[in-house]
């Protein structure tokens, strides 16, 4: 299928110049030491994908081992500590090799300084330093996996996190190093938004896509260090015993669960904040309209950057923190509802009287509105104290996040990749099979996680390796939408690959896109452009103009 | 953590228009070169009092839960107990930082205004000033080791004045060996960064158009001292 | 719409499960209708703005009237929503001060309970009907967390630290409850059932002590004996604090190898014994008294239950 080219801001077809960033040096050697933010974005991309495929695996063997309540794996009995091993691993590699570091590492680090027509991001080797830190916290995590074993929830509470036997010492390192990693990402990115626009770029001048990733650094940065220190307590009262988080020796197992959720729940706008952003984007491209409400959605993602700092303690309302407290962090969370519920009906505005094409990042986009409308709402319910005690702790939370992180945060990542593929590839993946699979993940995200609203409000605890038999129809619904997941996912990763192996066929603006990156060749040459662009329209100008080039 | 100051470091001299060896391709001109960096350096330092940030909370916390305990392991440290002076000690410290961050000050002065052999000399000050520092701390924690007024499981100190095996007691020394020990790292890594420093001003590397380093390197130092200033109190003067 | 709730949530075994139903049920029809005003438009719009060559969008930046409206809108349905769910939160916040006390102690992976008559089960709860019950916990290991689906509360169970939790069951029957806070290898195994009584047959329970003595005089187990259960009762209700079992002088005679033998008393005449005389020690002490002791202890009658005193009858024996 040909690509929609539309009357808008497009730039004329030049040439295709004959070097690129991909091509300009050769050998693996030339990728290793690389400071180039695109090199170093695929590298992250390719990474972070793989992180997801390990992570994505266990999340099939969880929903495998729990389609029957026998617990048989293709014949083998899994017992309860290998279930407990399962979803803790899918939970830690999820969150902190492939959410966290996946938008920022990967897509982020590629088009931003691109978008704000600059060179490079602001520390090229920082950059780099970031994604060998993420290698090295990788290598960790899987050591800790193969010499060991990590049975603690990705949360790791304690005090069972700190007398359970296994490598959780190593694994907590390895989430320690991780964190470095994410804070090196975001301070650059903050620094390069502040130094590096291009001339005559002003604050509101920029994409929101840079917005929202501005928001997603100043998260980065300030709560990080927090969870650092935080593991660093962990590890040292499993080692020395320091009496801060463990009863036995006069420490406070909520203690921990403060810290903890002061810098994880930041995190998880550290992961929404990017796929908003990425919506950001496919919206007014797709319906060839500027956005409705640039300030206002601007706002919203700077304003949910701050709100996630004071919400850390709706996680723990029957966790034993005081009365007060539960109440106030009760009511600050709905604030959360506010700049979220913004977003959306600017983009839904945005998308009134537009001209649509419905391409595969826009079919991902819509199945984010919808995925990320369930996942809002039914925060609602957890919010809301009195159904929160019935709720917490139950299947309701794990689709609830799931719907947040996967259904929105995901979505919009599997968006942005095509959207911007063939940016960073020069070639077109194909169209078809790419509204197939964009198709298939709506239907399997869905079938997996609606049933488990389901179990969650009749009352099945998650986490639980056993579960009574009137539950068995859901959770079999449930591991059949997983597999549909997977098949999904399974049918984008061959299609992409399959588009590399043709020569490069993408134009520079295969979508029409108005923001700077759109102005580079496709694949961008290595310092990125010709000529230093200089800003001549606020982004996401759609009306009709002569161009400029 | 060093690998910051690392971003600063030459690029290479690619690039067509005439400019200064150091002055990195993406960057327009110099001065934009040095506010991003001076900016990274600032955010970084953020994350670095955050670090410490978790440490006082907790330590402000426990101190609630075991504030008769928290109160006599501070009067250990503030009573000279068999000729051990450990609160002259912390004040000796404290003000061989507040002079290593003068003398800081003073080679950054001498970077911008290209004199050489005196941002040495002050660099080298300010290295010995550091050791100084370590020494004293050495010393201290010697007493400390040799009385087991140590971390967690390996408390046990005999003394009258302090019940041994007493959770808070333990606790108390568990934050005083992590927020010390943390400072101490950081030391130790200004003492390479310096060390560092004067490697490349032998070399001739830092001119009035081109000192970003050393001024980065001064913005850790002066970090360091600052929570320096915050524990000496924490430990050695409040109760 | 009763069956969508019956099928969304567990049965109901309080008013404050009705209550939470309630406002689940409102909040869930609050929610198809936002997600049909978000849904539909993300729907309709894409068919009825298809792409077409040649349009022209029209360039519309912003609308402060709309922006007003859907941040305020939003935010006064929140500050409703906020306190409707306080006001419930409160009522299991308080626990009324009549309410009948069981001491929960919760444990890798088990449940203890203690009514307050010292009664214990194991992963067994009794409760009368229309009382209101408040289960003050504490762990002896990890977190838990006491999870009772039917009356829609939990808490979590914090080492070193006591919790409360509290409800007033309505219907009788067995409801069940379970560990919803994950506590390592058989975290979804500690769960347990909790039996709703009338008042009647809740005293008839309560007589005869919990249901763990059950388990040492059914025989299943040789491991545990009448006599095993007389040991744990021996300590449980204090005798130990005036009998030693091992010969030694306390403040009362020790029952090392007081049984069968002929026992000296303060009149000079002397008892054998047997199972009559150690029953008739515990329920009327003062009747005979062992030479060279005072008469201090006092009766348990009404204290002990029929089948802790068999219990001590059997350990007494067995020290023989």
């Amino acid at each position: 299928m040909e690509p929609v080219l539309t009357s808008g801001a497009r730039i004329g077809d030049r040439p295709r110049p004959r070097k690129n960033y991909l091509n300009e040096t050769k050998g693996i050697w030339s990728w290793m030491t690389t400071v180039d933010h695109k090199r170093i974005g695929i590298m992250y991309l390719v990474a972070t994908l793989t992180a997801f495929l390990l992570g994505g695996i266990f999340a099939l063997l969880v929903r495998l081992t729990l389609l029957t309540p026998q617990h048989k794996l293709f014949g083998l009995q899994v017992t309860a500590e290998t279930y407990n091993r399962f979803f803790t691993l899918h939970g830690a590699i999820m969150v902190f090799l492939f959410i966290i570091p996946s938008i920022p590492g990967s897509l982020t680090n590629f088009v931003l300084p691109l978008m704000l027509g600059a060179k490079d991001v602001a520390f090229p080797r920082l950059n780099l330093a970031s994604f060998y830190l993420w290698i090295v916290g990788a290598v960790m995590a899987v050591a800790s996996m193969i010499i060991g074993a990590v049975d603690t929830g990705w949360t790791f509470y304690t005090p069972y996190s700190t007398t359970t036997s296994g490598t959780v010492t190593l694994m907590t390192a390895a989430v320690f190093v991780l964190g470095f990693s994410s804070i090196f990402t975001g301070l650059n990115f903050i620094a390069t938004v502040h130094k590096l626009r291009a001339p005559g770029m002003g604050w509101f001048d920029m994409p929101l896509f840079v917005w929202g990733m501005y928001s997603t650094a100043v998260i980065q940065v300030l709560a990080t260090p927090v969870l650092g220190i935080t593991l660093v307590l962990l590890m040292l009262e499993r080692v020395f015993q320091i009496g801060i988080f463990d009863s036995r020796i006069g420490g406070d197992p909520v203690l921990f669960q403060h810290f903890f959720w002061f810098y994880s729940h930041p995190a998880v706008y550290i992961m929404i904040l990017p796929g908003m952003a990425i919506i950001s984007e496919l919206i007014p491209t797709f319906s060839r309209k500027t956005i409705f409400g640039y300030r206002a959605i601007a706002y919203s993602s700077v304003s949910l950057a701050l709100l996630s700092f004071i919400v850390w303690g709706h996680h723990m309302f029957v966790a034993g923190q005081s009365q007060l407290a539960t109440v106030v962090f009760s009511a600050l969370t709905f604030l959360v509802a506010i700049p979220s519920g913004v977003k959306v009906f600017n983009w839904l505005t945005t998308m009134y009287k537009g001209n649509i094409s419905l391409e595969t990042p826009m079919l991902y986009a819509i199945s984010f509105l919808m995925l990320f409308a369930i996942g809002g709402l039914t925060g609602i319910f957890l919010g809301t104290l009195s159904t929160d005690i019935h709720l917490t702790d139950t299947y309701f939370v794990v689709a609830h996040f799931h719907y947040v992180m996967m259904g929105s945060t995901v979505t919009a990542f599997i968006g942005g990749l095509h959207y911007w593929w063939p940016k960073m590839t020069g070639r077109m993946p194909s169209e078809k099979w790419g509204r197939v699979a964009a198709v298939l993940w709506f239907i399997g995200f869905n079938a997996t996680f609606l049933p488990q609203f389901i179990l969650g409000s009749r009352g099945m605890p998650r986490r639980y390796y056993n579960y009574l038999d009137q539950f068995q129809p859901l959770h079999a619904f449930s591991t059949v939408g997983s597999w549909i997941i997977g098949l999904s996912l399974f049918t984008t990763a061959a299609y992409l690959l399959a588009s590399l192996r043709k020569p490069a066929d993408a134009p520079d603006n295969p979508w029409g896109g108005t923001t700077m990156e759109w102005q580079t060749s496709s694949p961008p040459i290595t310092h990125n452009f010709e000529d230093t662009p200089v800003l001549e329209h606020e982004p996401y100008d759609y009306r009709p103009r002569t161009v400029a080039h | 953590m060093s690998t910051t100051s690392t971003e600063v470091q030459p690029h290479g001299g690619h690039g067509d228009h005439e400019h200064n060896p150091y002055h990195q391709h993406h960057f327009a001109t110099m001065e934009q070169q040095f506010d991003t960096s001076k900016l990274g350096m600032w955010l970084f330092l953020v994350t670095e009092i955050l670090l410490f940030g978790g440490l006082f909370v907790g330590f402000g916390l426990m101190q609630q839960r075991y504030p008769r305990e928290f109160i006599e392991a501070h009067e250990h440290l503030k009573q000279v107990i068999s000729g051990k002076l450990f609160p002259l000690y912390g004040a000796f410290n404290t003000i061989v930082l507040l002079v290593s961050s003068w003398t800081m000050v003073m080679g950054v002065n001498a970077a911008q205004t290209d004199q050489r052999k005196k941002l040495i000399r002050y660099l080298v000050i300010t290295i010995l000033l550091a050791c100084v520092f370590l020494g004293v701390k050495y010393v201290e924690y010697e007493h400390k080791f040799h009385d087991g007024l140590l971390p967690g499981i390996f408390y046990k100190h005999q003394a009258e004045d302090i019940i041994k095996g007493t959770h808070g007691y333990a606790t108390f020394f568990s934050f005083y060996f992590m927020m010390t020990g943390l400072h101490g790292i950081h030391v130790l890594v200004g003492i390479g960064l310096l060390g560092w420093l004067v490697v490349r001003a032998k070399r001739g590397d830092f001119t009035s158009a081109y000192y970003t380093p050393v001024d980065l390197v001064g913005l850790y130092w002066h970090i360091v001292d600052m929570i320096w200033i915050y524990l000496f109190p924490l430990y050695y003067l409040i109760s | 719409m009763d069956w969508l709730r019956a099928w969304m949530m567990p049965p109901q075994g309080s008013a404050f499960a009705k209550e939470i139903d309630f406002v689940y049920m409102s909040l869930f029809w609050l929610s198809v209708v936002l997600f049909l005003m978000i849904a539909i438009p993300s729907v309709y719009f894409p068919w009825r703005y298809r792409y077409k060559l040649g349009r022209v969008t029209p360039h519309q930046t912003h609308n402060t009237t709309l922006e007003v409206l859907w941040s305020v809108g939003p935010l006064i349905l929140c500050i409703g929503i906020f306190f409707w769910g306080l006001n419930g939160w409160m009522k299991y916040a308080v626990a009324p001060g009549e309410a009948m006390e069981i001491s929960v102690t919760a444990k890798q992976w088990l449940w203890q309970f203690e009514y307050p008559d010292q009664s214990r089960t194991i992963n067994d709860i009794h409760v009368p009907v229309n009382k209101p019950v408040k289960f003050t916990m504490t762990s002896e290991d990890v977190l838990h967390d006491f999870y009772v689906p039917d009356m829609r509360v939990k808490h979590d169970i914090i080492p070193g630290r006591y919790t409360q939790i509290w409800f007033t069951p309505t219907v009788l029957g067995e409801h069940s409850f379970t560990c919803a806070e994950y506590c390592g290898k058989d975290h979804s195994g500690m769960k347990g059932k909790l039996t709703v009584d009338t008042d009647a047959d809740f005293a008839k329970w309560m007589e005869t002590g919990g249901t763990e003595w059950e388990d040492y005089f059914n025989g299943k187990d040789p491991k545990k004996t009448p006599a095993d259960w007389g040991k744990i009762t021996y300590e449980r209700v204090g005798c130990n604090s005036c009998h030693t079992v091992d010969g030694t002088k306390s403040k009362g005679p020790s029952w090392k190898g007081v049984y069968g033998s002929m026992v000296p008393l303060n009149n000079g005449t002397s008892v054998l014994a047997d199972e009559n005389y150690i029953r008739e020690s515990m329920m009327n002490p003062q009747a005979k008294i062992v030479q060279g002791y005072d008469p201090i202890m006092p009766t348990f009658q009404g204290l002990l239950k029929p089948n802790q005193v068999n219990g001590l009858v059997a350990y007494i024996e067995s020290l023989k």
